[in-house]
C-alpha cells in the first residue's frame, strides 16, 4: 500500500505503452501517414513550424502525429528537437518584396500595382459543414492565369514610404549582432528584434486575445492592414570564405504589415507608424495578431500612455510562450506532498492553538 | 526641540527647469527651506506646482538646475550626484512624501501596522514586538485607535487613510516632508481635522514641509511662507500673511480676491 | 543505448560551457541569480529543466547520479530524469545518498549530511524570492542590487499579525552569505538548516525562468525571521511507521477513508538504510533498539 502511492518505473512504462495504443486508435481504421498530415493538415503543420521555430514540414508533421493532434505538444516536440541542432550562423534579412506571391491583399488601397490576389483563403466561405468531404470527393480543378513575367508587386508600406508618410525603418546595421532569445536570456527592456522573435514563437491564441483587446480599447493603435502577403522567399546566407551570400532554398512565409496611428511633433511631420508580423507557412491570424501586439508594445517609443496588458512588454513577453506556460501549469500534476505536508502540519498547529486559547478563555 | 536651530538651509534649489515637449512646466525656479519651516506652493492646475514638487523630491529629473540637501551627517550634497541606493535610503528615512491619493502612498493590501512598520524593517529593524509597538504609537499619534492596527487601509475612511499615510512617513523621523494636496478630495470637516493634525505634528516635530495646494485657505492655515506659481514661473513669494493680506503681483491679487469672493 | 544521436548528457558542449560559466559566476556571488540562456529540453518546463541542465553541464562519465523528487527515488519524475541521464550520459545511477556524487532534487534535501565530494542540484520553479511581493523583474533586480529587502519582512510581519506565526512552511526565504535574499526552492522549511554551512556545493537551476544560483560549501545561510519570532523548524508528533526515525521529515499516508493515516520517512533511501540497520517502526513491529532510537 505504501508503494502504491509512488509511481514505479513499470507504471510509467505501461502508461507510455497505453499512450501509443491510444494514439493508433481503432486498428480497423487505416493509420495516418506523416505525408498525409504534411499535405492535408497543412495549417497545423505551419503553426507547429512557426511556434516550434523550425522550418521542416516533415518533422512538424511527425510531431503532429506523435502528439495525437495536440498542437502545443507538437510544438514542444519540435522545439526539443531544435534545441539540439547546431547553429551555423544567421541568414541575410528576407527580402519579402521579392516574394513569389500566392496571396496578397491590402485593406488600405482598392487597387494597387500587382493587384489584390486572394489566393487560398477561408475568407468569404460560408462556414457550412461540407459533407462532401466525408466521402472524399475530388475538388474541382483550380483556375489559372498565364504568368506575367513583368508583373511587380511592391510592398504597400514601401508605396506609402515613397511619400514619406510612414515612419522610416531604422537603417540596417549589417555588423550588429542578431539577437536570439534561444541563445541568450531575455532581459527587459528587450529590443524590438528580440520582441519580434518572442512574438513569432508566441502562442497564437494568446497573441490573438491580446491583439483583440487592443481593438476593444485596451491599448488602441488604429490599425489598417497595409498588406498581408503569402508566398515563397529565398533564404540566403553570407559565407565568409566565399565573400558573398549563397541561396539556401525557399521557404513559405506569411507577412503582415500594419499601418497604424500617425505620430508627429513640432519638428517632425506626422507619419503613420508600423506593426510587423511574420510566420512560417500560411498563418494569417498569427501574423496579424503579432503585428497588432508589436505595435501596442511600442507605446513608449511614441509617448503613448501605457496601461493596457498588450502594451506591457514584461507581461506579454513573459507569458507568450506556450511551451513554458503549459509546462508550468501542468507541473502542478507532479507530486507536491512534501510541501502539502508542511502546510498540513502548520494548519493543524494553528487550529490546536486556537482551540487551546478558546478553552483557556472559557 | 532642544537642539540649536540650524541656520543653514536644509534644502536649496537653484534654477530648476523642466519642459514637456515645447511646454515649459517649470522654468528657472529657485527656493530654499529650513528645518521647522512650512512652505506652501500655490497655483491653479497647470501652474507647474506639482512638477516643481516632483523635481524637488527627486521623483522627476530636471532639464537644468540643482537641488542641494543637507544630509543627516551635516554634509550638503547635490541630489543629482547621489547614487540610486543613496537616493532610496534618503527617501525612506530622512524624507517623506504624502500623496493626494492615499492609495499611491500606502500598500492597500497590507495592514496598517505593516504599512507603518515597512520603513523600520527596511532600515533593519528585526524585532516584531518593537515594530508593532512603534506602529501602535504612531497610529495613536495620528488619532487612529490602536485596535485598528491589523486592518487594511481598504477598511479605512478617506481621512483615516491620509492620516495613516502620514504616520507611515513619519515613523523614521524624517526632517523633510513633501505633501501634494494632502487634503484634496476630502470632506470639509475631515479636511479641517487633518489640517489641525498636520499643523500640530509639523510644529511638535520641527518638520520642514513643502506643501503643494491650490487652496489658499490650506496655505494660510499651515504655511509660514508661500510661493505663488503661474505658467511654470514664480509670480510672488513671501511670508504667508503678507502675501495673502497684501498681494503685490496682479495675478496674486486676482487669486486672493477670487477666493474671498467665493 | 550506445548509438545515441545526442552528445554526452544530451546538451552540446557549447551549451555546457555557457551553463558552466553561469555556474561559476553563481558560485562567485552566493545567492545571486545569474541569468543564463536556458535551452528547450525534452521534458516540460516546470518539471525540472533547470536542474537537468545544471546536472548535464557538471556531469562527468565517472559521476554517480541520484535523482529524488519529494525525497523519494521512485517517484515518477525522479524515475524519468534518472532514466534520461542513464540513457544520454550512460552514467552510473544510484538510490544511495552516500554513494552519489551528484544528487538532483525536487523539494527535499536528503536527511544524511552531505559531504564535500557531493553536489546537490535543486530544481527551481520560481527563483525570485520577491516575485509574489513585486511581479516586475526590472524592479526586483533593482531591489536585489540595493539589498532593499524591507518588503520581505513586511510579508513576515503580516503573517505574524494574522496567524501569530510566520506562515511559510515551505519555500522559506533565506539570506545567503549576509547579502542576497534567496529562494531555496519549495523544500519544506524543515530542510532549511541543512543549507547552512553545508560541506557540499549546492546549485539551483530554474529552466523556464532562466536563472542559476548557488550556495558554495561552508556558506552562512540564514532563514529570515524576527528576533522575537525566530525561525522554527517544523516537528512531527510521530516517528516513522517503518523505521522509527523521529528526526526525519515524514510523508503522511492516508490508509483508509475513516481518517486512518500513518507517517513514513519522505527520504526513502534514509528509511531503507535505517531498516537495514535493524530499526523498526510500529508498523513493522517495534524492536527495543528502534524504540531507543526514536526517543
Amino acid at each position: 500500500m505504501y508503494v502504491a502511492v509512488k509511481g514505479g518505473e513499470r507504471a510509467i512504462d505501461n502508461a507510455h505503452k497505453l499512450l501509443a495504443d491510444k494514439r493508433r486508435g481503432d486498428r480497423e481504421v487505416p493509420e495516418l501517414s506523416t505525408a498525409q498530415i504534411r499535405e492535408q493538415l497543412t495549417l497545423a503543420v505551419d503553426r507547429v513550424m512557426t511556434e516550434g521555430s523550425l522550418y521542416d514540414r516533415d518533422l512538424a508533421a511527425l510531431a503532429v502525429k506523435q502528439a495525437r493532434g495536440d498542437m502545443i505538444e507538437a510544438i514542444f516536440l519540435l522545439r526539443a528537437y531544435r534545441t539540439t541542432l547546431p547553429r551555423f550562423g544567421v541568414s541575410e534579412p528576407l527580402e519579402t518584396a521579392q516574394m513569389l506571391v500566392r496571396r496578397r491583399i491590402s485593406a488600405t488601397y482598392k487597387d494597387l500595382p500587382g493587384g489584390q490576389v486572394l489566393g487560398p483563403t477561408f475568407d468569404y466561405t460560408h462556414r457550412l459543414l461540407d459533407f462532401g468531404l466525408e466521402s472524399g470527393s475530388e475538388p474541382a480543378a483550380v483556375a489559372t492565369a498565364p504568368a506575367d513575367p513583368d508583373a511587380t508587386m511592391p510592398r504597400v508600406t514601401d508605396i506609402i514610404a515613397g511619400e514619406d508618410l510612414i515612419e522610416r525603418n531604422p537603417p540596417a546595421d549589417p555588423a550588429a549582432p542578431v539577437g536570439d532569445l534561444t541563445r541568450d536570456p531575455l532581459n527587459f527592456p528587450a529590443g524590438r528584434d528580440l520582441r519580434l522573435q518572442n512574438l513569432a514563437r508566441g502562442d497564437e491564441g494568446f497573441l490573438l486575445a491580446l491583439a483583440y483587446s487592443t481593438q476593444r480599447g485596451y491599448g488602441r493603435t488604429h490599425p489598417f492592414v497595409g498588406e498581408i502577403r503569402l508566398g515563397e522567399v529565398e533564404v540566403e546566407m553570407f559565407v565568409e570564405d566565399l565573400g558573398f551570400a549563397v541561396p539556401l532554398g525557399d521557404i513559405t512565409v506569411t507577412e503582415c504589415q500594419m499601418v497604424n496611428q500617425f505620430k508627429g511633433s513640432a519638428t517632425e511631420p506626422p507619419r503613420f507608424t508600423r506593426g510587423y508580423g511574420l510566420g512560417f507557412g500560411h498563418c494569417e491570424r498569427k501574423a496579424m495578431s503579432m503585428a497588432l501586439v508589436d505595435r501596442a508594445l511600442r507605446a513608449d517609443e511614441f509617448d503613448e500612455e501605457r496601461k493596457a496588458p498588450a502594451q506591457d512588454e514584461e507581461f506579454v513577453l513573459s507569458h507568450s510562450d506556450n511551451v513554458q506556460a503549459t509546462g508550468f501549469v501542468e507541473h502542478l500534476k507532479l507530486p507536491h506532498y512534501v510541501d502539502f505536508q508542511a502546510e498540513l502540519a502548520f494548519i493543524r498547529q494553528m487550529r490546536r492553538e486556537q482551540t487551546a486559547a478558546k478553552e483557556a478563555a472559557e | 526641540m532642544s537642539a540649536e536651530p540650524n541656520i543653514t538651509p536644509l534644502l536649496v534649489a537653484t534654477g530648476l527647469s523642466k519642459s514637456y515637449g515645447r511646454r515649459m512646466a517649470c522654468e528657472d525656479v529657485s527656493l530654499s527651506i529650513r528645518e521647522g519651516e512650512v512652505l506652501a506652493i500655490v497655483g491653479e492646475s497647470g501652474s507647474g506646482k506639482s512638477t516643481l514638487l516632483n523635481l524637488l523630491a527627486g521623483r522627476l529629473d530636471a532639464d537644468s538646475g540643482q537641488v542641494h540637501y543637507r544630509m543627516r551627517d551635516g554634509v550638503t550634497r547635490d541630489m543629482g550626484t547621489l547614487t540610486e541606493a543613496e537616493r532610496r535610503v534618503l527617501m525612506r528615512t530622512d524624507w517623506g512624501f504624502v500623496h493626494q491619493d492615499a492609495a499611491q502612498g500606502l500598500r492597500m493590501n497590507v495592514s496598517a501596522g505593516g504599512n507603518i512598520g515597512e520603513r523600520l524593517m527596511a532600515i533593519g529593524n528585526r524585532h516584531y514586538g518593537d515594530i508593532r509597538a512603534t506602529a501602535a504609537h504612531w497610529l495613536t499619534r495620528v488619532e487612529i485607535n490602536a485596535d485598528r492596527i491589523d486592518d487594511k487601509p481598504t477598511a479605512y475612511s478617506g481621512g483615516m487613510r491620509q492620516r495613516l499615510q502620514i504616520a507611515r512617513n513619519l515613523v523614521t523621523a524624517p526632517r523633510l516632508v513633501f505633501m501634494d494636496e494632502p487634503t484634496g478630495g476630502l470632506d470639509v470637516s475631515v479636511q479641517a481635522r487633518l489640517l489641525d493634525l498636520i499643523r500640530g505634528l509639523a510644529a511638535d516635530l520641527g518638520l520642514a514641509v513643502i506643501l503643494v495646494t491650490h487652496d489658499l485657505a490650506v496655505a494660510r492655515l499651515l504655511s509660514h511662507r508661500i510661493m505663488v506659481m503661474k505658467g511654470g514661473h514664480v509670480i510672488e513669494t513671501g511670508l504667508t500673511d503678507r502675501v495673502l493680506d497684501d498681494p503685490q503681483a496682479a495675478y496674486t491679487q486676482l487669486l486672493v480676491s477670487s477666493v474671498l469672493a467665493a | 543505448m550506445n548509438a545515441s544521436p545526442y552528445n554526452f548528457a544530451y546538451l552540446d558542449e557549447q551549451t555546457k560551457r555557457m551553463i558552466r560559466r553561469a555556474i561559476l559566476k553563481a558560485i562567485a556571488i552566493p545567492g545571486y541569480q545569474v541569468p543564463f540562456a536556458s535551452r528547450e529540453m525534452p521534458m516540460p518546463y516546470g518539471w525540472g529543466t533547470g536542474g537537468v541542465q545544471v546536472t548535464a553541464a557538471i556531469l562527468g562519465p565517472e559521476d554517480v547520479l541520484k535523482v529524488i523528487d519529494q525525497g523519494a527515488d521512485d517517484t515518477t519524475n525522479a524515475v524519468s530524469i534518472r532514466a534520461f541521464f542513464a540513457k544520454t550520459a550512460n552514467v552510473r545511477v544510484t538510490t544511495s545518498t552516500a554513494e552519489a556524487t551528484v544528487i538532483q532534487t525536487r523539494h527535499r534535501i536528503p536527511e544524511m549530511a552531505l559531504t564535500s565530494r557531493q553536489v546537490l542540484v535543486y530544481q527551481v520553479p520560481i527563483p525570485e524570492p520577491l516575485r509574489f511581493l513585486e511581479p516586475r523583474e526590472t524592479e526586483t533586480r533593482t531591489m536585489h542590487a540595493l539589498a532593499e529587502y524591507g518588503l520581505m519582512h513586511v510579508k513576515l510581519y503580516e503573517d505574524i499579525a494574522r496567524y501569530g506565526h510566520i506562515a511559510t512552511s515551505y519555500d522559506y526565504p533565506v539570506e545567503v552569505a549576509g547579502r542576497y535574499v534567496m529562494d531555496p526552492s519549495p523544500i519544506p522549511k524543515f530542510d532549511n538548516p541543512k543549507m547552512d554551512n553545508c560541506d557540499a556545493l549546492q546549485l539551483f537551476g530554474a529552466g523556464r525562468e532562466k536563472r542559476i544560483y548557488a550556495i558554495p560549501p561552508h556558506t552562512r545561510v540564514v532563514s529570515l525571521d524576527f528576533d522575537d519570532h525566530p525561525f522554527e523548524r517544523n516537528k512531527f508528533d510521530h516517528p516513522c511507521a517503518l523505521c522509527g526515525a523521529s528526526e526525519s521529515y515524514l510523508d503522511e499516508v492516508v490508509t483508509d477513508d475513516k481518517g486512518g493515516r500513518m507517517f513514513v520517512c519522505s527520504d526513502t533511501d534514509f528509511c531503507e538504510g535505517r531498516r537495514a540497520e535493524g530499526h523498526r517502526g510500529h508498523l513493522l513491529g517495534d524492536e527495543p533498539a528502534a524504540r531507543e532510537a526514536a526517543e
